[in-house]
């Protein structure tokens, strides 16, 4: 078949266009400074040793700025901070003046959006669809839902009288900085708690931005301090006397350190820990939005998600054409600078993840599983990993049972809803589950007899302030956001009639 | 003509289907969510100029209104050959469509510069007239030269179950067209949900259709990114299934230069740039050539031009 010039000149016209030049979000909205000091009782200062880290950003491997590293000394200043501003102001504070802060925090964020998405990415590596669609806009939402909850706290807990636990010290993770510090900062400020926050050492800018918003909201000094650092800050957080409460987001191995160390103290702990998510495919389910589900459950934000889908769970039925959509869908995925709005798939967030996720795979590979990768090339600067698809699996293989935390998918079949059960239940941890089915009786039934904190039908990875996020088993316990959420930081007890 | 045509669960089956052609279901949320992300795509600089150059090229400009004269489709046929006729540079479109009985005057205009004359027929937009009658309307138009005909399915038909009455009037509509090529609008905005236009995408395409099109233009609700997406995955799945590949029309609602290239980042990643040609796609509309063509004046020049710098018909 000849083809006819006009077609030619289309079918280049079709590529140039397919092909989306870069897009890229301006960073010159946020002003990275060349240094941060800790914020302790509304002040900015060095830690008292002098030392700091290194941020850099993950997408070229280049250093973004360097923060304070916090020593002992440093926390107990700011548990000291925390605990005067807790005595002095916030705990007898008017629930309606802490329902407006918190309130007036959420504007200031959603007034400062794009400057919060860009300094995300460009500390994290995450793409900026995800920054600016997803985590700048949850993060407001979770402050303005808990502004609601602050002078309504007797509704919320019927029959008890609700009091502020005191001093919380809040260790947050780096998959999603600013989301994990307004989960965690909107419930306790809702609550009538201080807090002593420890972001993640690869992620600590946005929270310290959010401490200077904190500030501008009006705020009194002390209420909400933050201490960078590493392992060592938060150990130095959770052995302090003088905290009532641990809340920590982060893997279950530090997660269990911690409950050892509390054990036997007057401390509140929650913990949400690691997770390794069965998404359950059935015979009937529309394949492409199932399709759809499976990539948002496992490469959204590069598989650095503890709710991550990471284990596919296919009827043996459907496997082969559920897969080859899968394989076709993978192959779109656009690898690169997460400052390119058109990017899916964006940096892993430090070397050290990287060359953990490589050692999963090939450690996979050794075992006998067959990996599959797409054909696009992914950056050479920078930590990349290609979204990966891992096969051949029996169950026993370390990749089908522990986090890896990356953008890699364990797939295996089942034969029936029992089956996919048992496999889907087949694990230490428990926090998240997908089913995909056009079936309701059958949703019912697995919800039912799924063990995981959060059970999604048709769809994965979906997030509101008003649903209780947490897990069962070691995927940890407590929950954030809802009403809920609300109980980890307020001391109940029964009103007598 | 007659065919069985039988859904059994989420297969169909009839005897002019060499095999049971797989339908299977559509989930709502989660066809909108992909479809906005698709929509979103951030396209600049030269995939912008190539996007806006492929709208033109892909456009079906159209006139369909009870006052249509030979004038007017003269006025249309000159905008279509000549976009900006400032700028000889700027492609003419794939093809002019009429109803029927303006036909002669758009073969005339065109002559032999390439664009197509397409014709709606078949008892357009509602089809609820006798089905010779419609059939005659379509021979009637091919043989005054339209290269083109864009039927519409018998949705009644569709919404009571009757899905070979569907499919056979699809198919006879094809066996009238001869050689024309056979666009089929299944007017999502009627059926009612995704799992229908799926449906009524695969019955069009099993029928024999060339084309499958969303909507008329004629309801308040045309074509939006969903359907635009879920029909465009029907296409994928009847072309894995049979071989055969189905061109795509999107048609109403579509007036800006921004929505165009979100569904051309549509088709182009749920189908592959192999459709994103004239042959395989197209753009029913009349505003949005202005506005892409102001747009690709913006591109060339670096300045806004006036809407009232272009013809209009």
């Amino acid at each position: 078949m000849t083809t006819t010039p006009a077609r030619d000149v289309a079918a280049r016209l079709g590529e140039t266009f397919a092909d989306y030049v870069p897009s890229l979000e301006g960073r010159d909205i946020v002003a990275i400074r060349p240094s941060y000091g800790l914020m302790i009782g509304g002040r900015e200062r060095p830690a008292e040793s002098g030392a700091t880290i290194t941020t850099i950003d993950p997408s070229t491997g280049a250093a973004l700025s360097e923060v304070a590293e916090a020593g002992p000394a440093d926390v107990d200043a700011a548990v000291d901070a925390a605990r005067g501003a807790f005595e002095r102001r916030w705990r007898d504070a008017a629930p309606r003046e802490r329902s407006k802060l918190v309130f007036r925090l959420a504007r200031l964020l959603q007034d400062r959006a794009r400057e919060f998405a860009v300094l995300e990415t460009l500390d994290g590596g995450k793409p900026i669809r995800e920054s600016r669609d997803v985590d700048v806009p949850l993060a407001a939402a979770h402050f303005f839902y808990h502004a609601g909850w602050a002078d309504k706290l007797q509704y919320a807990m019927p029959g008890m009288r609700a009091r502020p636990l005191g001093v919380v010290g809040q260790i947050i993770p780096w998959n999603f900085p600013l989301m994990m510090a307004a989960w965690k900062l909107a419930p306790a400020l809702a609550c009538g708690n201080t807090v002593v926050l420890k972001p993640a050492e690869t992620t600590p800018l946005t929270a310290l931005l959010l401490a200077e918003l904190v500030d501008e909201a009006g705020f009194p000094p002390g209420v909400v301090n933050v201490v960078t650092g590493a392992g060592a800050t938060g150990s130095a957080l959770v052995d302090h006397r003088g905290v009532d409460k641990i809340a920590f987001t982060g893997s279950t191995g530090v997660g269990k350190g911690i409950l050892r160390a509390l054990a036997g103290r007057d401390v509140r702990l929650t913990l949400e820990l690691g997770g390794k998510g069965a998404h359950i495919v059935f015979d009937d389910a529309a394949l492409d939005q199932a399709v759809e589900g499976i990539v948002d459950g496992i490469f959204f934000n590069q598989g650095h998600v503890c709710c991550a889908g990471s284990r596919l769970l296919v009827q043996e039925s459907v496997a082969d054409d559920l897969l080859g959509r899968l394989r076709r869908r993978m192959e779109l995925l656009r690898v690169g600078d997460p400052l390119d709005k058109n990017t899916d798939v964006g940096a892993i967030n430090s070397h050290a993840q990287l060359v953990r996720i490589r050692e999963y795979v090939e450690g996979a590979v050794a075992e006998g599983c067959a990996v599959h990768q797409p054909q696009r090339e992914i950056p050479s600067q920078g930590f990349y990993y290609p979204p990966t698809m891992v096969t051949d699996i029996g169950g026993s293989e370390r990749i089908a049972r522990e986090e890896v935390f990356g953008p890699v998918l364990t797939v295996q079949t089942f034969r029936t809803e029992a089956e996919a059960v048992a496999r889907a239940n087949s694990t230490r941890y428990g926090l998240s589950a997908g089913i995909w089915t056009e079936k309701g009786s059958r949703i019912l039934w697995l919800a039912n007899n799924l063990r995981a904190g959060v059970v999604w039908a048709n769809t994965f990875n979906q997030f509101d302030p008003s649903s209780p996020f947490g897990g069962i088993r070691e995927s940890g316990f407590g929950r954030e956001g809802g009403r809920q959420g609300l109980e980890a930081y307020l001391e109940l007890t029964p009103v007598r009639p | 003509m007659t065919t069985a045509l039988v859904r059994d669960g989420d297969r169909l089956h009839g005897d002019a289907l060499r095999a049971p052609l797989a339908v299977g279901g559509v989930d709502a949320v989660a066809l909108a969510s992909r479809a906005a992300r698709l929509a979103g795509r951030s396209i600049k600089r030269e995939s912008k100029s190539a996007g806006l150059e492929l709208t033109v090229r892909c456009i079906d400009l159209t006139t369909l209104e009870g006052a249509d004269t030979p004038g007017k489709v003269r006025a249309l046929c000159m905008r279509a050959l000549h976009p900006d006729p400032d700028d000889p540079g700027v492609p003419p479109v794939a093809a002019v469509c009429v109803y029927p009985s303006m036909v002669p005057y758009a073969v005339e205009y065109l002559g032999d510069s390439g664009v197509h004359v397409a014709s709606v027929a078949g008892a357009f937009p509602s089809g609820q007239s006798d089905l010779a009658a419609r059939l005659d309307e379509i021979r009637g138009a091919v043989a005054d030269g339209a290269h083109e005909i864009d039927i519409v399915i018998n949705r009644g038909a569709l919404l009571s179950g009757h899905l070979d009455v569907v499919f056979d009037e699809v198919a006879a509509a094809k066996e009238a067209c001869g050689d024309a090529h056979l666009k089929t609008i299944l007017e999502t905005g009627e059926l009612g949900s995704y799992d229908q236009v799926r449906l009524a995408s695969m019955i069009a395409m099993a029928a024999g259709s060339d084309v499958i099109k969303t909507s008329t233009g004629k309801l308040p609700v045309s074509a939006t990114p969903p359907v635009a997406l879920c029909m465009a995955e029907a296409i994928r799945d009847y072309e894995a299934q049979t071989g055969r590949a189905v061109g795509l029309k999107l048609a109403g609602g579509i007036r800006t230069s921004k929505q165009a290239l979100g569904y051309l980042a549509i088709v182009a990643e749920t189908l592959g740039t192999g459709w994103l040609t004239p042959g395989m796609f197209r753009f029913g509309a009349s505003t949005l050539l202005n506005d892409v063509v102001l747009q690709m004046r913006f591109r060339a020049t670096g300045r806004y031009a006036r809407p009232d710098d272009l013809p209009v018909d």
